[in-house]
């Protein structure tokens, strides 16, 4: 546990010293969100569309947007530490293999949790507040820790098995697309285009948007609350294993 | 500590998409001894100090640290063993400080113990002034310098340092040169040094393992491996530029022609020492008068052009090859 | 002119060898063209939304303009990568005029810019895009696109030469970012309410935008002003960036 809060910490301290990854995760889904929810506000007189405000409907983004650009930093210091042999290092320590994987994912929560209450507290300040009420909130907190986890360890994954950074920023343009073709920006049910409807419906990052988007908007749904916490988890535990199984082989030490 | 510091039979290291790295090596080193293991780029001494720290697990063939088997008994191994490795392997993000905290609470020590630890290293290679500094700002040596302190803080009693001079500019070397010795002779701490500067293995090791194309082809002391050889050379530069080729064509009577400087012709002389007054005299007889003459003792360059048919200073200017990254075992 | 070209040349050269480089570029607009216009086309039924060329059109009004902008601003990012690798230093001391350093960064963003509009243009032409616009109309919006090509890039070099550090990546994308979407970008400028729509009220990209659409359904709008602020944007930045060369070269 001791080795797992070390390498959490260093996650940590690490992030916070990189402006350029910190700013992302933060400042650009909040700014995003004020200026689509305000921009698209008129989309929400569409027959059907799920409320009144597109603050309300728009607020689910941010915890997913943060959770990608946590990952593609969770990756880069992986994939840096590689590169630059410090996993050598560590190797060389009486550390576990399975306390590194965890204090690099530990650091990903810790940034993830922060992102979420970030995005709660705006939420609650500029929004409606969420139908779901405090409950809700802690579900939210959870259903956003969950992505980051997901989307942490496809980051870690990707850089364990490549050993290198490129290959993590190569990766990150895929985890947008996901974002981009889902119901990020419209209701599945509102979407027109029909093959985009299609990949919206098959996506998992749109059932993890609407996991979160109904608490906000729409209180205690349990069908979808359960399918995002089970699009998010199954990719969270199947990511976990890769990751494991590429830390396995990287880290060979005898 | 009984028996060899460190001790292989026929290590082998093959990689999948390339030649054999480690081609089947035989070494013993004993406790204290500062083992130099020379040899250009490429020629496998990465990969077998990688195998060594149980980083890379050999294809074939046996190696001991601090009597524990490599493969075996991994963990024992690590216990015993710093390495400052070819990379200096740190964070640019954290501080001196910081990764001396993490390094000594990943070796289980705590609290006032862990502090003196890390001010007693960063205070022995000189880096308390600049130990709250991120490491991204520090210079070539000041990182080689934490790398080293990095491996000493659980007090290993076998210290590998691969290629750690590299790089670094004169005084940084001396530097590490001089803790190296103070390690090693103050402390008893056993030594494995890779490098592919001479002087330093002339100036450092006890024992000199020569490697090349993953084999050792020489081993011993530098002064035994020297003698080997036996032979000097001499080099002499003529007054005037245009009697060059004539000062190389008598020169030649005295033995096989070695590399030198370009403005003069250098032989390494067949009959030893006694042979420099005849040079002297054949020089005269012909009317070339000289510039400059030195005689100059075999080095360990001499040594390997012996065994190999080719100069290691040559090798290091030349491109390296790079040596086989370090790949995972095959599951 | 031998320094521009040769600067120019190996900035291109990186990026076309680069699949790293490339990609963000491209796959960026396209993501953008792809989820607005596939995801949002229901927009168009809003009451109000009065465009007749079809959301498809509309949105790639818009993603023109990213496009080029960001164009630009990914090569002020590589400005900040070569300051912080020390190449930088390399060409401040080999070029016989520094000028020519800052005019061949704007010279690749401008050949990557016209590479990446091909391609955008080309997805979107089989995604539906209908262009109203005549020859001229179609030089027109080329030519604002490229603009604020030239806009971005002399902006990001303006600050890339001040910073000297990849650290600056946010301090060059986040005005841009700003600037382009405090604009109509997924409605027309009508259909915006609240703050966003007072900022896009005093936004010169929203005059450069509309200008744009307007060519596109070949009933040109605002072009004077339009012209006029690019112009202008493009007259600070070039000013901006020889600052920037000045303060790099105090160091170099």
């Amino acid at each position: 546990m001791n080795q797992v809060l070390l390498l959490a910490r260093r996650s940590v301290v690490r992030t916070l010293r990189q402006p350029a990854m910190v700013v992302p995760s933060l400042v650009f889904p909040l700014m995003l969100l004020a200026i689509n929810s305000s921009g698209l506000e008129s989309t929400t007189r569409l027959p059907g569309f799920p409320t009144e405000s597109y603050f309300q409907f728009a607020l689910a983004i941010p915890f997913v947007q943060g959770a990608l650009f946590s990952a593609n930093s969770a990756g880069t210091n992986v994939a840096s530490d590689i590169e630059s042999g410090f996993l050598n290092r560590l190797s060389l320590t009486p550390l576990r293999r399975v306390a590194l994987l965890m204090g690099q994912l530990t650091g990903i929560l810790a940034l993830g949790l922060v992102q979420a209450l970030t995005f709660v507290g705006v939420g609650l300040v500029f929004g409606e507040g969420i139908e779901a009420g405090p409950g809700g909130a802690v579900v939210i907190v959870a259903l956003s820790l969950t992505i980051s986890l997901a989307f942490g360890c496809i980051g870690a994954f990707v850089a364990l098995r490549s050993g290198n950074g490129e290959a993590v920023q190569g990766v990150f343009p895929l985890f947008f697309a996901a974002l981009f073709l889902s119901s990020m920006a419209m209701p599945r049910d509102l979407i027109e285009v029909n093959w985009f409807q299609t990949v919206a419906n098959w996506n998992p990052v749109s059932y993890m948007l609407e996991g979160i988007r109904s608490l906000v908007i729409e209180g205690w749904n349990g069908e979808a609350i359960a399918l995002g916490f089970a699009c998010a988890g199954g990719i969270a535990l199947i990511a976990l294993a890769a990751a494991s199984s590429a830390l396995r082989t990287r880290m060979v030490r005898t | 500590m009984p028996g060899p510091a460190i001790e292989t039979q026929q290590l082998v290291r093959e990689f999948k998409k390339g030649p054999r790295a480690v081609d089947g090596i035989d070494l013993r080193v004993e406790p204290g001894e500062v083992y130099g293991f020379l040899g250009p780029n490429g020629a496998g001494k990465s990969t077998t100090v990688h195998m060594l720290t149980t980083l890379l697990p050999p294809t074939a063939g046996r190696a001991w640290v601090a009597g524990h088997d490599v493969v075996e008994d991994g963990p024992a191994v690590r216990a015993t063993i710093g390495a400052a490795l070819q990379e200096a392997a740190l964070d640019p993000f954290l501080t001196g400080r910081e990764h001396m905290k993490l390094q000594t609470a990943l070796h289980g020590m705590r609290g006032p113990d862990a502090r003196a630890r890390s001010e007693t290293l960063l205070d022995r290679v000189g880096l308390t002034q600049a130990a709250d500094r991120r490491v991204g700002g520090y210079s070539g040596g000041m990182k080689r310098r934490l790398d080293l302190a990095l491996a000493l803080v659980h007090r290993p009693r076998i210290l590998f340092l691969d290629e750690p001079t590299t790089g670094l500019d004169v005084q940084s070397r001396s530097a590490l040169w001089e803790e190296v010795q103070r390690l090693a002779s103050a402390r008893g701490v056993t030594v494995f040094l890779t490098t592919q500067y001479l002087e330093e293995a002339d100036v450092l090791a006890d024992r000199v393992g020569i490697i090349d194309r993953g084999r050792i082809v020489a081993e011993g002391t530098p002064e035994a491996l020297k003698a080997e050889i036996g032979r000097p050379s001499v080099e002499a530069i003529p007054q005037d530029p245009s009697e060059l080729q004539h000062m190389k064509d008598v020169l030649s009577r005295f033995g096989e022609s070695v590399a030198g400087s370009v403005k003069g012709a250098s032989v390494r002389l067949s009959g030893g020492d006694a042979q420099l007054a005849e040079v002297v005299r054949a020089l005269d007889t012909e009317s070339i008068e000289i510039q400059e003459l030195q005689l100059h003792a075999p080095t360990l360059d001499d040594v390997f052009l012996a065994k190999t048919g080719r100069s290691l200073e040559g090798e290091a200017d030349a491109e390296p090859e790079p040596e086989p990254e370090s790949e995972p075992a095959a599951a | 002119m031998s320094v521009a070209r040769a600067v120019a040349w190996r900035n291109i050269h990186n990026w076309f060898t680069n699949p790293a480089l490339v990609m963000p570029s491209l796959l960026f607009p396209l993501f953008f063209f792809t989820a607005f216009a596939g995801g949002l086309s229901r927009v168009d039924s809003v009451p109000g939304f009065d465009f007749d060329a079809g959301y498809t059109t509309f949105v790639y009004g818009f993603v023109l303009l990213q496009a080029a902008t960001f164009g630009g601003i990914f090569t002020g990012f590589s400005v900040a990568r070569d300051f912080e690798s020390g190449f930088a230093r390399r060409l401040m001391l080999g070029a016989t005029n520094r000028g020519g350093i800052v005019a061949g960064y704007w010279l690749s963003a401008l050949i990557r810019a016209v590479f990446t509009i091909t391609v955008i243009t080309v997805v979107a032409l089989i995604a539906g895009l209908e262009v109203h616009g005549n020859g001229i109309d179609v030089v027109g919006l080329y030519t604002l696109a490229l603009l604020m090509n030239a806009f971005a890039v002399l902006f990001g070099t303006g600050v890339a030469m001040r910073l000297r550090t990849m650290q600056a990546g946010p301090a060059i994308q986040t005005p841009a970012f700003l600037l382009l979407f405090l604009a109509p970008v997924w409605v027309p400028y009508e259909l915006l309410t609240g703050w966003v729509q007072a900022a896009a009220s005093v936004n010169p990209v929203t005059l450069v935008l509309e200008a744009g659409r307007g060519f596109l359904v070949g009933d040109p709008t605002k072009v004077l002003p339009a012209f006029a602020v690019a112009g202008l944007l493009v007259a600070l930045t070039t000013l901006w960036a020889r600052g920037g060369l000045r303060s790099a070269e105090k160091v170099a």
